[in-house]
């Protein structure tokens, strides 16, 4: 927002914010909430963050988390399997909303996240279409829970750690990197700097960005 | 508020939802949409009160067969069992983990029950048009925002037993229809956070008609 005339979005206070100095942060005069915030070169940083959360990603996925062996006999898991054999045991809307929160929405963010990165990188303008991305992504970010699902696949191995031996996979220790990297993306991510460089979808983008008058339909 | 200071909307400025533009609405009568991202604007989330009650109800209706009917099965050569919330949580405590079991415990029980009452408090001081104790109703909205998202806890905690439990005929683990219920009180209270409007918090009662347009 280039004219740095913000409204809360927490209580609606209108405010102006000054230019902010490196790293500095401006908060909400009225309810303290956090308004904006000075990263240098924080897109660049969300970028190779991402990449590497998408390999840490795939790893995650596609090696087991933990495995249990009793009286010779052995079963693993993948993130995906703990989803799979719920909608084989019949909760279907149960194992889709597990799917979603620990697979399907954490690829989304992080996929849309580079996807975005990269296209505001090349072209400049970037198309209308990263806007959409962009909203999806934090859309997706919403649904992504891999650190509630790391906690339940702790309680879920004291659980079961009486019964028989449970053994640690690379596929958690994938999980716990992942964490700590989808955090780090989005503390650096930085949405406004993707939408200064992006074309608008309504008319008023031919006009200057100061005047919020033209704004609307 | 003192006399510089005025709301968005006040100014006949919104902020955009989705992408945080601050734009000017144009006609009352008719929809807006944000002129950067598309998506439409309005001064406050529309019809957020009644949508939000909505959505509290149904999940407060879906916390009693979610707390009262099993949501796991667990089988084994002595004989099978089945568990409700509350009696995983038991079964934690009595296997020596009562940390685990508190955090279960709260992430399962209270917060969700936590997160209704929470609403419900917001909604009725709003709909009083209530201008007493703001700072500490914006910062229970984000706590109930921030903190929702880990009552999804006993879902993966079920799944993932399911998903390695079955060992059959020694032991094997099933899902019941305890936990449906469950998870629909967990989605139901995360949409209704994100129904909710905090900026109604710091309405007056003048800025009510303003809003309904
Ligand atoms: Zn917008």
């Amino acid at each position: 927002m280039s004219l740095n005339r913000l409204a809360c979005p927490d209580c609606d206070l209108l405010q102006n914010v000054p230019r902010l100095p490196p790293r500095a942060r401006a908060r909400c005069r009225r309810c303290g909430r956090l308004l904006a915030i000075d990263r240098p070169r924080a897109n660049e940083r969300a970028l190779a963050l991402a990449i590497g959360a998408a390999i840490v990603f795939v790893l995650a996925n596609v090696f087991p988390l933990m495995g249990l062996s009793v009286a010779g006999r052995e079963v693993d898991t993948t993130i995906m399997g703990g989803a799979w054999i719920m909608w084989q045991e019949g909760q279907r809307m149960t194992a889709a909303l597990v799917a979603v929160c620990a697979v399907i929405a954490p690829a989304a963010y992080i996929g849309l996240t580079i996807v975005v990165l990269l296209v505001s990188r090349w072209r400049r303008p970037a198309p209308a279409w990263v806007g959409e991305l962009l909203l999806w992504s934090a859309t997706a970010r919403e649904w992504a829970m891999a650190e509630v699902m790391m906690l339940g696949i702790l309680v879920a191995l004291v659980k079961i750690a009486d019964l028989a031996t449970v053994i640690v996979g690379v596929g958690m220790f994938a999980t716990g990197a992942l964490i700590l990297l989808i955090t780090m993306i989005a503390v650096h991510f930085d949405p406004e700097g993707i939408w200064a460089r992006t074309q608008w979808v309504g008319p008023a983008e031919t006009t200057p960005v100061r005047d919020p008058r033209r704004g609307g339909s | 508020m003192s006399v510089r200071e005025t709301s968005a909307m006040r100014a006949g400025l919104a902020l955009c939802g989705h992408c945080r533009m601050l734009s000017r609405i144009v006609t009352a009568t008719e929809a807006n949409y944000c002129p950067r991202c598309g998506r439409e604007i309005a001064y406050r989330r529309r019809d957020a009160i009644q949508r939000t009650w909505a959505l509290i109800v149904a999940a407060a209706i879906c916390l009693l067969p979610a707390n009262l009917l099993p949501v796991m099965k667990s089988t084994t050569l002595v004989g099978a069992s089945e568990d409700t919330i509350i009696g995983g949580v038991i079964l934690l405590y009595l296997s020596g983990s009562w940390h685990l079991a508190l955090i279960v415990l709260v992430a399962s029980v209270m917060i969700p029950l936590g997160k209704l009452m929470s609403l419900a408090y917001l909604l009725v001081t709003v709909r009083r048009g209530s201008t007493r104790s703001n700072q500490e109703r914006i910062r229970l909205y984000r706590l109930v925002e921030f903190i929702g998202r880990w009552s999804m806890l006993d879902v993966f905690v079920i799944a993932f037993v399911v998903a390695l439990v079955r060992i059959k005929p020694l032991m094997a683990a099933q899902p019941r229809a305890g936990i449906l219920f469950f998870a629909a009180v967990v989605i139901l209270t995360i949409f209704a956070a994100q129904t909710f409007d905090p900026r109604l918090i710091w309405d007056s009662p003048g800025d009510a008609t303003r809003r309904n347009e």
